[in-house]
């Protein structure tokens, strides 16, 4: 049976799109979540998009977090039986709502950064990172302005000794993140965040590379497995 | 009616790149003994009737769970 993931739409959101066609690509069905409609549809996966979801009044994904979806989706998602990936927005959205630790801050440049991002992979064992190998880099595009990780020390050196970073940036960090932080996921390693845009890195034509589509892939191999994900991970 | 004032500030040490931004256009517009600037945010919350301590409990709580976001800052409250 083809696997069902919902590609939730903010008012603001502006990579719904892209990310619904990573998913047909990787080979599941997108299924259209709205942001006002608590339900997720029975889908199997849920991908939080890039833009800026209530216009990032406020917060980056300050609002969104109480948006009807997030009422069905935070307890699933934290229950570790709901793969969640949050991509820029919705990475902040992830940390708004208490499901990933930390804060996205301001860039340390100041400057919006909009380039193709060279990322080591750090955790291959996420609901989202199967399909890569530790230690892999792969480019895939960063744009954002308010992308800078920051996190308690205790908070940062639990991240680090659970191997929960997922990604770094290779080289220097683009925005001041701590430690050269990209992505983080959770203890059950259902929910990822990222800064950077692997739904825009799936396809020759239009990407820097087809380095993101693993993401994609990842979530549907685990999904495949059948095992909850709480339970194979304890 | 009363105004609960709630001022949002990053914490001490998180990075505030608006201040720094602030402080370069201070030293170019003539201004050049101001070392740091914090910038952080003001909200009026206007309430009706008095505001007794149940009232700015719960304005306290509202500026734990929207205004603020206590990862990365702290606030502060007075009735105006």
């Amino acid at each position: 049976m083809t696997a069902r993931v919902g590609v939730v739409t903010f008012p603001g959101s502006l990579d719904d799109r892209d990310a619904a066609r990573a998913v047909r690509v990787a080979g599941a069905e997108p299924v259209s979540l709205w942001h006002g409609d608590a339900d997720l549809k029975g889908v199997d996966a849920v991908v939080l998009p890039g833009g800026f979801s209530y216009g990032d009044y406020l917060r980056c994904g300050a609002i969104a977090r109480f948006a009807p979806i997030m009422t069905e989706l935070v307890p699933a998602a934290r229950s570790g039986l709901l793969p969640v990936l949050g991509i820029c927005n919705g990475f902040q959205i992830l940390c708004e709502s208490h499901l990933l630790p930390g804060a996205l801050t301001r860039n340390s440049s100041r400057h919006f950064v909009c380039r193709d991002q060279l990322l080591r992979v750090e955790a291959a064992d996420t609901a989202w990172t199967g399909s890569y190998s530790s230690g892999q880099e792969i480019l895939i595009p960063l744009k954002s302005g308010e992308g800078s990780y920051v996190a308690g020390g205790e908070t940062l050196a639990e991240l680090e000794r659970e191997g929960r970073v997922v990604a770094r940036y290779v080289d220097s960090s683009p925005n001041g993140s701590q430690n050269d932080i990209a992505g983080i996921t959770n203890e059950h390693r259902n929910v990822v965040g990222l800064m950077p845009h692997p739904e825009h890195a799936v396809e020759a034509l239009t990407g820097p590379s087809v380095d993101g589509l693993g993401f994609f892939t990842s979530v549907l191999a685990r999904l495949a497995d059948g095992a909850p994900l709480a339970a194979a991970t304890g | 009616m009363a105004r609960v004032i709630v001022d949002v500030m990053l914490k001490p040490e998180i990075l505030d790149p608006q201040g720094q931004a602030i402080v370069g256009a201070c030293g170019r517009l003539g201004f050049p003994g101001v070392t740091q600037v914090r910038q952080g945010k003001r909200f009026e919350v206007e309430l009706e009737g008095e505001a007794d301590e149940a009232k700015l409990a719960e304005v306290r709580k509202l500026a734990e769970t929207l205004l603020a976001n206590p990862v990365i800052e702290d606030f502060t409250l007075r009735v105006e």
